[in-house]
């Protein structure tokens, strides 16, 4: 059964807090990872891995550069979950 | 012609284990106790060798978990001993003169634990579960890198690299570059983290460590005549050194002088010194000309003294050599009988204990002798701590690597 957008951004912001180290009540759909949330190139990387075990998606390198917020990776993550 | 600077040491940090930082590890030292313990892993009981020395304090216990998932254990034990050393100099956030302010810091290996498992992942998930964190955190410049990130270093950021010399390499590379004005501060140590089977399958198959799994806390034994091997130990050791100049302007507590350095290489063999210890003798001259030093103002010695059965004499050679008959007023210490070898953290560590005894003026004491080789014909401190002497006195400390690296450090009482 596919994750609704809330649970997508309570999951995600979870691994955001694990492996960068940001409160995941700061996760929110509006924020930037660079510019709000401190998210380097590295740790997005790291973001990513994670989210690709944790929601069973394929997020291609191509597509990590359009992921500016973290709406933006919510949004993909619903989209292309199986 | 202008009068070289005076490099002075004002803070010190230190991760071991006898102690999560330097005032218990000092502690640790002057009681004498072993932090060597039984390796309960499951990976150990497959190894020639089943003790170690670990940390006393979990790098968990001072570090954020993003740090603590960023950085290979031995840039954990870096960050943590400059921590403290920075505050025990009375800095306070990054409130050195950035272009002013470098940063020595070496390991001997680097980030073993992070490169070999992430080569289990790489065979056990693929390719994409290797993290992109894996070289930053498994280069052997990556604590000193931290180190400077951390305190906005922007004089340079330096990693020296000679394996057991690496530590008091890094004290006396970080000596020059304050002479040589390049820097007026400087946060120079080494740190290892490498308690694992491969490095502990490799040493233990040269023949390097010591073998006694029945009594791990007796094993490190440097000049008892049973001595058979070193004791694997990980930690981290941090100096803040300072031109004395600035260290004056701006009223910081000095521990010592840095004085002087002497480096030479043996150029004879990947693992052995030579025999009668010609490159350490020749270490030994050029620190004590270094320092402007007599024999005779030397009182205390940090000595190697891995008990190695070869390299515990090929030093105490070396000694006799170069102070001759002022050797008999030297107070040694073999503090490796309690914290173990910390490879590239040692030399640190050890010239962190070494400061600390001029500043309290006691020797700590060498354990586990329980007879001395009829060789060592030197005044080993045994059991308990000694009363150095009052006034102006030196103090060396010794640091010799596989590769044949030779670092001598001189400190002199303020």
């Amino acid at each position: 059964m596919a994750l609704t957008q809330e649970e997508i951004l309570a999951d995600l912001a979870e691994i955001v807090e694990e492996v960068a180290g940001v409160d995941a009540a700061d996760v929110q759909m509006d924020k930037s990872f660079t510019g709000d949330l401190d998210v380097d190139s590295l740790t997005m990387v790291e973001v990513v891995v994670a989210a690709e075990e944790k929601f069973s998606v394929k997020i291609p390198d191509d597509a990590v550069k359009d992921l500016s917020t973290v709406g933006d990776a919510v949004g993909y993550i619903q989209k292309n979950q199986a | 012609m202008t009068a070289r600077k005076s490099v002075v040491v004002t803070g010190v940090g230190a991760t071991t284990p006898l102690g999560g930082d330097a005032a218990s590890f000092w502690d640790g030292l002057l009681a004498g106790r072993s932090g060597v313990r039984n390796l309960t892993e499951e990976w150990a009981e497959q190894l020639p060798v089943r003790f170690a020395a670990r940390v006393a304090v979990e790098p968990s216990a001072h570090l954020k978990p993003v740090e603590i998932r960023r950085l290979d254990r031995s840039a954990q034990f870096a960050l943590i001993a400059a921590r403290e050393a920075w505050k025990d100099a009375g800095f306070e956030g990054k409130s050195a003169e950035p272009n002013r302010l470098g940063v020595m810091v070496g390991s001997g290996i680097g980030g073993v634990t992070t490169l070999l498992s992430a080569y289990d992942d790489l065979l056990a998930k693929g390719p994409r579960s290797v993290g992109p964190r894996t070289v930053p955190m498994l280069m052997p410049n990556s604590p000193a890198a931290y180190v400077g990130l951390e305190f906005d270093a922007r004089a340079g950021v330096h990693a020296p690299v000679s394996a057991c010399a690496t530590g008091a390499e890094a004290v006396g590379h970080a000596i020059e570059m304050i002479r040589s004005g390049r820097a007026d501060v400087v946060l120079a140590g080494g740190t290892e983290a490498a308690i694992h089977p491969l490095p502990i399958a490799a040493f233990a198959n040269m023949m390097a460590m010591s073998k006694r799994n029945d009594d791990p806390q007796h094993a490190s034994r440097p000049f008892d005549v049973g001595r058979d091997g070193f004791v694997l130990g990980e930690g981290a050791g941090i100096l803040v050194l300072e031109s004395a100049e600035h260290a004056a302007a701006r009223g910081a507590r000095v521990y010592a002088e840095a004085a002087g350095v002497g480096f030479s290489a043996d150029s004879h063999d990947i693992a052995q010194p030579e025999p009668d210890g010609r490159g350490v003798a020749e270490a030994l001259a050029f620190a004590l000309e270094d320092a402007d030093l007599t024999p005779g103002d030397v009182r205390h010695l940090n000595a190697h003294a891995t008990s190695t059965p070869r390299g515990d004499l090929a030093e105490i050679m070396a000694f006799r050599k170069i102070l001759g008959s002022a050797a008999e007023d030297v107070a040694v210490s073999a503090t490796k009988s309690m914290h173990g070898h910390l490879l590239g953290g040692t030399g640190a560590i050890e010239s962190v204990a070494t400061v600390l005894a001029l500043h309290h003026r006691q020797a700590p004491p060498t354990i586990n002798i329980e007879e001395l080789d009829p060789e060592v014909t030197l005044d080993i401190v045994r059991d308990k701590p000694r009363a150095l002497p009052e006034g102006q006195i030196a103090a060396l400390n010794d640091s010799f690597g596989f590769g044949g690296h030779n670092v001598v450090v001189a400190f002199k009482s303020v």
